[in-house]
């Protein structure tokens, strides 16, 4: 029954709490920027009202710029489900491996970026050119950053690598805190927030992931934002989960569950916090000031990776 | 009868059916149908009795022998099929198969303007070419169907010989390929002076007093050769001339196993042949790796020649294929056999992917090509419209090729990865940092070949056409649909079956005398592949998921929204007619990719500006600009090579004074020389 429950949570929690998070990232931001902000469950409104618009499409658009939004909103899903959230018990040996996860996402980015190419716009395919850049360069740091903990702890399974770091490792501390870093650039870059991209904006000449969903409108438009929420909520957990896995279920009961979601969410809104103060206080790098960042990130977890014997 | 087909007969029958097939085209090359049907139809069957034959021996595990002529052991005819050999006569027949299916349709737009019969006749001989020079024991028997599957290649990439770009290709084909034989003589004579036989058998089994300098002799020149032959950086030069000039199904046959035979001799040199391996044999082919993998994606990037795009693309897989077979013979050298039966295995796995998808890709090329007549992704556009089944098929292929789950790419790209995993995790000090780089490379391609493909399919497939060519496609001909739709179920079933297929091809990689049955690091079953204790997926699931996490959302969606209008009209158009100008173009989809590499890229860019009038330069015509990359090959490589052959030649060019007396005088001092060589 238990097991069970675990389950539904572990399947339904990304998706149905992704807007949450996005609301309150947007929520800090206004405080930082002395703003009221709107409500923390404005993306929900947002979604609702979305899906309750007619949709236009352009005449030169093709299948993939229907079918995408529908197979990026799921892969988002279906690794959403696969990565450690609230305990151990939701392993699974099919699909918690490190790289079908980042693969994963990455069939996500071929098809977004194709669905920007798709309608023949002005901006779209710029938006994807810019997007299968930054996405191709942070492939090194994002993989060598999660081998760091993968090497540490001899398994590729991310599951496999909460389950080692709940054992406090002292003499891993300076590699994990190196590939944290390391990650988090890479989390930046991937979830397409400062100092790569700002969410805020439409129609700004320097505009990467919102420029691919210009064409999009009602429901495509609503998957495709809540796909993005999705992929924001995933990294920030495997940000906080995979490096500082305190907190995570071991035994499945149903106070433990609760205690791991209440440390999962105190953990994930510091990291947000970190990041509504980075987008309220640096500016956006210029575009190619951004290959540096990467190969920076790709040099130190590499730099992390030495330091695992 | 049938059971005939899978002992060594069946080889013979297939030898025999691509004879044939050779020499009908020949004579029925007056009428154009029948000798397309005639070379095609015996290339068929000849491919499915050599497929059945080869897989019969994969699946049974018994190596078969064949006996042409009694021969002596300088020479002989003997062909020998053990796992590995059919292995590689498996791919080739697949893909000679399909092929040649897709061929029938294919070659009609040479009706008439080129001999069909000539092209039947180096087509099957091409194909025979390849499956015995994967099956000879003799090395000089091998030389000879080796230099055959040049030169039929070669033919066959002059075979549009009206045009002269081709017939350069073919010359720098030619050339390159020789040096290349140049460097396998070497090595097979040396192989020679240590044992005394040109058989593989006899060699094998008697190098094992053999000094380690001559072994990394004979393996050096065997890299540079067989190298040359797989297109490794930098002797791939002839690659993406000579590929794109051939027909598209040639193109799909030499990248998808001509360049395999240079990998599969490697392996056979690597692991079976030479007994000891040095720790750096290993290093230098796993640095030759990332270099080709990486420098390949990136010159793909830069290309806007369909087929030569693709042709880069093989010299980033070729990459990928070494960086396996690199950690491979690491492993080898420290004694780590079952790491090395799992890196030679994701060697081997990426060999039979990159083989399908890109044979698959290239036959997506030649349908494009064959409807609008133009090589130039520029001049491509919207063609999702008028080739809706191509495109789809080609849309498999760029997902494989970019290693997207649930595709074959993915499972071989994994398998490299958790094998140079291993290495970082085992090793340590200066290979550690190797493999770190070298798991980087891997990481930094696989993220920019998803991006050319983005490039490649959106400038395609996407958009509105910018030709007036793309308006006047159609949709190719059912035998070429039904070849790519084949490949395509290859590709996602080569995938699926990931953790059959991986013990399918571990076996083949321990059978090897360097790996003498060694359990290799992989535990698979039908769902899950578990790559030692490390690492663990599952390929079918993560394809299930998909489609179901798929369906039921777009079921909820569509319970959500059912009541919404979708409507189709202009979006964006500003007040202005949307034009084919306003989308993006290949050059600017990869342009700041190029900008952020231009250290090893080298962009040039010429500006030209035409005027009105020449005198009064006010009114400017038109203004052009060509973008382009130095070639640092020919200009840090092989200009200097040549300039130094010319140096030599001109000092040596003193001696040649014309007068007969010196001539003499030359002749009576090498006589002396002679003489007291042999006197003392």
């Amino acid at each position: 029954m238990i097991s069970i429950f675990a389950w539904i949570v572990q399947i339904l929690f990304v998706p149905v709490f992704s807007p949450l998070l996005v609301g309150i990232t947007k929520k800090i931001k206004a405080k930082f920027q002395n703003r009221q902000g709107a409500s923390i469950f404005q993306p929900y409104r947002d979604l609702w009202k979305l899906l309750h618009k007619d949709e236009i499409v352009s005449h030169d658009a093709s299948w993939i710029f229907k079918f995408s939004p529908y197979i990026i909103l799921s892969l988002t899903i279906i690794v959403g489900a696969s990565i450690p959230l609230l305990s151990l018990a939701t392993k699974n040996n099919y699909l918690g491996d490190f790289l079908v996860l980042i693969y994963m996402l990455a069939l996500g980015t071929f098809f977004l970026a194709l669905s920007g190419m798709d309608t023949g716009g002005g901006f779209g395919g710029f938006g994807s050119s810019r997007e299968m850049t930054v996405a191709a360069l942070t492939e090194g740091g994002l993989i060598c950053s999660l081998l760091t903990l993968a090497l540490a702890s001899r398994t590729t399974n991310l599951f496999g690598i909460v389950n080692f770091g709940l054992g406090f490792h002292l003499q891993y501390l300076p590699a994990i805190i190196l590939a944290f870093f390391s990650f988090c650039i890479s989390l930046l870059a991937e979830t397409a927030r400062f100092p790569f991209d700002n969410p805020a904006t439409h129609l700004e000449l320097t505009m990467i992931h919102e420029v691919m969903l210009l064409e999009h409108s009602g429901k495509g438009l609503a998957m495709m934002e809540w796909a993005a929420a999705n992929k924001f909520l995933i990294f920030l957990t495997l940000a906080v989960n995979l490096f500082f896995p305190f907190g995570i279920a071991v035994s499945l009961s149903l106070g433990s569950l609760i205690l791991a979601a209440l440390v999962l969410v105190v953990k994930v809104l510091l990291l947000c916090v970190g990041i509504a103060a980075l987008e309220s206080f640096t500016a956006k790098f210029r575009f190619f000031r951004l290959p540096d960042l990467l190969f920076t990130s790709f040099v130190i977890s590499a730099i992390a990776i030495g330091l695992i014997f | 009868m049938f059971n005939y087909l899978l002992t060594s007969v069946g080889l013979l029958i297939s030898i025999g059916l691509f004879l044939v097939g050779a020499v009908g085209a020949l004579l029925f090359n007056k009428n154009n149908k029948l000798a397309n049907w005639w070379g095609n139809v015996a290339a068929i069957f000849g491919s499915l009795v050599a497929l059945i034959f080869s897989g019969s021996i994969l699946v049974s595990k018994v190596p078969q022998t064949v006996t042409l002529l009694n021969g002596s052991q300088f020479f002989n005819t003997t062909l020998r099929v053990d796992l590995l050999s059919a292995f590689f006569i498996f791919i080739i027949s697949l893909l000679g198969l399909l092929c040649s299916v897709y061929g029938l349709g294919y070659v009609k737009h040479y009706y008439n303007k080129y001999n069909l019969g000539v092209l039947g006749f180096f087509y099957n001989l091409f194909i025979v070419s390849m499956i015995l020079v994967v099956s000879a024991t003799n090395a000089l028997s091998f030389l000879i169907v080796w230099e055959l599957m040049s030169l039929t290649s070669y033919f066959l990439v002059i075979y549009e010989h009206r045009e002269e770009e081709n017939i350069k290709a073919g010359f720098l084909y030619f050339i390159m390929t020789h040096i290349g034989t140049a460097f396998i003589i070497l090595s097979f004579l040396l192989l020679y002076r240590e044992t005394g036989s040109l058989d593989f058998e006899i060699i094998k089994n008697n190098l094992a007093n053999t000094s380690g300098l001559i072994q990394n002799i004979i393996f050096i020149s065997a890299l540079v050769g067989f190298g040359t032959k797989a297109g490794i950086i930098p002797f791939h030069i002839w690659l993406p001339k000579a590929h794109p000039a051939a027909p598209s199904h040639v193109s799909a046959l030499m990248s998808g196993v001509m360049i395999k035979t240079g990998i599969y001799m490697l392996v056979r040199i690597a692991f079976d042949i030479l007994p000891s391996t040095p720790l750096w044999w290993g290093v230098i082919v796993l640095i030759i790796g990332a270099v080709s993998s990486l420098l390949g994606v990136l010159y793909a990037l830069s290309e806007h020649d369909f087929k030569r795009l693709l042709a880069y693309h093989s010299i980033e897989n070729i990459g990928i294929i070494l960086l396996g077979m690199g950690s491979a013979l690491i492993f080898l050298s420290l004694g780590m056999k079952s790491l090395a039966a799992l890196g030679l295995l994701a060697a081997l796995y990426h060999t039979i992917n990159h083989a399908v998808f890109k044979a698959l890709l290239f036959l997506g090329a030649g349908a494009v090509i064959s409807k609008t007549h133009t090589r130039n992704i520029e001049d491509y556009g919207g063609l999702i419209k008028y080739m809706p089944r191509t495109a789809f098929f080609f849309l498999i292929g760029s997902m494989a090729i970019s290693a997207l789950p649930p595709f074959n790419g993915f499972v071989s790209e994994w398998l490299t990865f958790q094998s140079m995993f291993n290495g970082v995790a085992a090793l340590s000090s200066l290979t550690k940092l190797l493999f770190i780089l070298a798991i980087g490379a891997l990481a930094f391609t696989s993220g920019l070949a998803v991006m050319c493909f983005v490039k490649v399919f959106g400038a395609t497939f996407l958009a509105r056409p910018r030709s007036a060519h793309v308006k006047e496609a159609s949709e190719v001909s059912l035998s070429m649909q039904f070849s790519m739709a084949v490949l395509s179920v290859v590709a996602l079933a080569l995938g699926l079956s990931a953790g059959w297929a991986a013990s399918m091809f571990a076996s083949i990689a321990v059978s090897l005398k360097n790996l003498n049955n060694f359990v290799p690091a992989i535990s698979s079953t039908f769902k899950l592949v578990n790559a030692n204790d490390l690492a663990i997926m599952s390929m079918p699931v993560a394809f299930g998921a998909i489609i179901v996490v798929t369906s039921i959302v777009g079921s909820l969606i569509y319970i959500v929204t059912r009541k919404q209008k979708v409507t189709h009209n202009i979006t964006w158009d500003c007040g202005t007619n949307l034009t084919p100008r306003m989308e993006i173009t290949a050059t600017g989809f990869s342009r700041s990719i190029i900008t952020i590499f231009n250290g090893i890229l080298r962009p040039t860019q010429q500006t030209g500006v035409e005027y009105r009038d020449a005198h009064l330069r006010y009114f400017p015509k038109n203004s052009s600009i060509h973008f382009g990359l130095k070639d640092i090959y020919s200009i840090f490589f092989y200009k200097p090579i040549q300039e130094l052959f010319l140096k030599v030649s001109e000092k040596i060019k003193k001696i040649q004074s014309g007068n007969i007396n010196f001539y003499i005088m030359y002749i009576f001092l090498v006589l002396i020389g002679l003489l007291l060589i042999f006197v003392m």
